[in-house]
């Protein structure tokens, strides 16, 4: 296994997640066990249907396993209740999606925030973060207004603010850029890049071979299975 | 929650009930309507018990009225005799006199069907003859001069108290103190005026008099002038009336004791009458009548409030029902991003309560502004309690809870990964 030195985020032993359609049963995940680890970039790939969005939401402790186990920073999530599931997605985990997700109603830098409105001590200085962060991504001018007078770039950018500002263990996004133009695309994957460099972890799962070699290294999906495990072009630039 | 952390979510709340304002202010109605109609109904409702009640009062609380009442198969001896006799004796005054218990004073009543005129003006009042203790017991109010005097009584003097609208209308330019006026064919020197009370139900008009009022002369005067027969002209014929008294007043002591004495009144007036020629009128029983009636009232009212509030709060609830689903991606990204099940709850009912009390509140100032309109345009009585307003907020903010709790449930229970797919 290529690198394999930053201690363990997510390990995945043996993790099935079954859905029952009437009597036939679809294994999203067969049998899946992987490790991943401080400060790596994974991109996870695979045709439509193979368990991508499955393993990403085990991920995000939105969903659970059928069986086997997942441990996130020291945490086995399997016996946890409701609640300390919400705790852990506050604290250990951002998440960026396809369609963006900002709330309506609410400005950028409220929708920025809102992953620490729901912590159990929110930090006295999240504000200046927020305020902090968007003004990196070039929000700065765009704090009091709404999602729906941005660019598509610039709601993901803002959606990108909101994964960072808990400063999580792992940045989980679900085809991040499938929403945006191919230049914006490229925008987007350059910060994430830029995220890595930083030594953030990032699962980001696509369909697109070109954003998948972007990152650090790719995770081959097909059949609720690993089916390979190669390098980006990342490291080997 | 910390109280900075509520106050957010209620700005949010707001903000998010903004964003459909026409459906939000049709959302209210219900409750505003709700509200406000309770609050005018009770204020309507309670103005008129009161007014209802004031009366029963001026009759006085502590009094038992014992009555005399032409009984109805009088008809019969009537043709034969032309005269009826019946009503109270004065054996029945000594009686009560002598052998009540509890009993403070007595008032015996003639009332004498007499003309009363001053000048070119008549009138036919109530011209009752009585002592001096009927302005006392009674609870009535001087209002010019004097009131007749236990003097008055013993020298049988021909004075006279003129009740406030016969004085007005017998002396609309002066003041009728020491003037001579003619009733019957005698003339009386007016010592006094007393003040009109709220027009009670059994208060007509005197026949051929559009005043209602009353003329008051000593008793002894009474029975020197006037005897025991009174000429009554019914449909053409000429009916004479034989009754020795037509009210004895007896006023009790405490009020507790007033329902023996009328008790007493009953079975005195059973034994000593063969005819059901009396009435014991007791004003305390009535306004326990008046007060049972004013309760049944308020259940009614109370259940009318309670079923336009039911409405109000499943329209609510059935447009919360319709947010939380149309939200349901909203909330999917909140789950995903930390929020708790009881998060969301709040949220929502939070909502719901915004908008159950808006409507409340906007509900409790029409429900003030109807009695005022009432009153200026209806001139009904209305009286707002202070405790109207108060309830109707109370419940206003209940319904809110109530009827939010299951859309806010519904949306806390959401799968996050189904609803963050949600279209
Ligand atoms: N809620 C669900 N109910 C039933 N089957 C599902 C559900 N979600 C996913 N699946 C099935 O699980 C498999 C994996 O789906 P998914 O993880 O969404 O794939 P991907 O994201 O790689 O396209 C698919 O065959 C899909 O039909
Ligand atoms: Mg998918």
């Amino acid at each position: 296994m290529p690198g394999g030195n930053g201690a363990p985020v997510a390990e995945l032993r043996d993790v099935t997640r079954v859905y029952h359609m009437g009597a036939a049963e679809v294994r999203a995940l067969d049998g899946f066990s992987f490790t991943f680890r401080q400060g790596e970039y994974w991109s996870i790939m695979g045709t439509s249907g193979s368990g991508k969005s499955t393993l990403l939401n085990i991920l995000g402790c939105i969903d659970r396993p059928s069986s086997g186990s997942y441990e996130l920073c020291g945490h086995e999530i399997g016996e946890l209740a409701d609640d300390e599931l919400s705790e852990l997605r506050c604290r250990y985990l951002g998440f960026i999606f396809q369609s963006f997700n900002l709330i309506p109603q609410l400005t950028v830098l409220e929708n920025i925030m809102l992953p620490l409105f729901y912590q159990d001590e929110p930090p006295a200085e999240g504000r200046e973060r927020a305020e902090t962060l968007a003004a990196r991504l070039g929000l700065g001018e765009r704090l009091r207004h709404r999602p729906m007078e941005l660019s598509g770039g610039q709601q993901q950018r803002v959606a990108i603010a909101r994964s960072l500002v808990n400063d999580p263990a792992m940045i989980l996004a679900d085809e991040a850029t499938g929403n945006l133009d191919s230049k914006t695309a490229e925008e987007i994957l350059d910060l994430l890049d830029e995220l890595h460099g930083e030594g953030k972890t990032i699962l980001f799962v696509t369909h697109e071979a070109i954003v998948g070699r972007r990152a650090q290294r790719i995770l081959r999906l097909a059949d609720g299975r690993i089916a390979g495990v190669e390098e980006g072009m990342k490291d080997g630039r | 929650m910390k109280s900075g952390a509520l106050l957010r979510t209620v700005r949010l709340g707001v903000s998010s009930l903004l964003l459909h304002k026409l459906r939000s202010l049709l959302t209210t109605l219900g409750v505003l309507f709700g509200v406000s109609s309770v609050i005018a109904m009770l204020a309507i409702g309670e103005g008129a018990s009161a007014e209802a009640q004031e009366q029963i009062r001026q009759l006085g609380s502590q009094n038992v009225i014992l009555r005399s009442v032409k009984p109805p198969d009088d008809l019969v001896s009537s043709q034969q005799s032309r005269i009826s006799s019946y009503g109270l004796t004065e054996g029945d005054l000594e009686r009560v006199r002598g052998t009540f218990p509890w009993v403070r004073r007595v008032v015996p009543v003639r009332q004498l069907q007499q003309e009363v005129r001053f000048e070119e003006r008549v009138l036919s009042p109530r011209v009752l003859a009585t002592v001096p203790s009927y302005l006392d017991v009674t609870g009535r109010v001087l209002f010019e001069g004097r009131f007749l005097s236990e003097q008055d009584e013993r020298e049988t003097a021909n004075v006279c108290v003129l009740g406030y609208e016969v004085a007005r209308h017998l002396f609309p330019l002066r003041s009728p103190i020491g003037q001579r006026v003619k009733i019957g064919s005698d003339y009386f020197t007016v010592v006094g005026t007393i003040v009109p009370r709220v027009p009670l139900g059994s208060d007509a008009p005197a026949p051929g008099s559009e005043v209602t009022g009353e003329v008051l002369i000593p008793l002894s005067t009474g029975w020197r002038w006037f005897g025991k027969l009174q000429v009554k002209i019914r449909s053409g014929s000429r009916d004479m009336e034989e009754v020795a008294l037509h009210e004895i007043i007896a006023e009790v002591d405490r009020p507790e004791h007033v329902e023996a004495a009328a008790a007493a009144a009953r079975e005195m007036l059973t034994r000593s009458h063969k005819k059901r020629d009396y009435e014991v009128v007791v004003p305390l029983e009535l306004l326990l009548r008046a007060q049972e009636t004013k309760r049944i009232f308020n259940i009614v009212l109370g259940s009318i409030a309670g079923i336009s509030l039911l409405v109000g709060g499943i329209g609510i609830m059935n447009v919360m029902l319709a947010t939380v689903t149309e939200r349901t991606r909203e909330i999917g990204i909140r789950r995903a991003l930390g929020a708790k099940r009881r998060h969301i709850v709040v949220q929502f009912l939070v909502e719901t309560v915004v908008l159950s009390v808006g409507g409340g509140l906007v509900g409790i100032l029409l429900g003030l502004a109807i009695p005022l309109a009432v009153e200026h345009w209806a001139e009904m009585r209305t009286i707002v309690t202070p405790t109207a307003p108060m309830l109707a907020f109370g419940i206003s903010a209940g319904i809110g809870v109530l009827f939010g709790l299951y859309p806010a449930w519904r949306a806390a229970n959401m799968d996050p990964v189904e609803a963050l797919r949600h279209e």
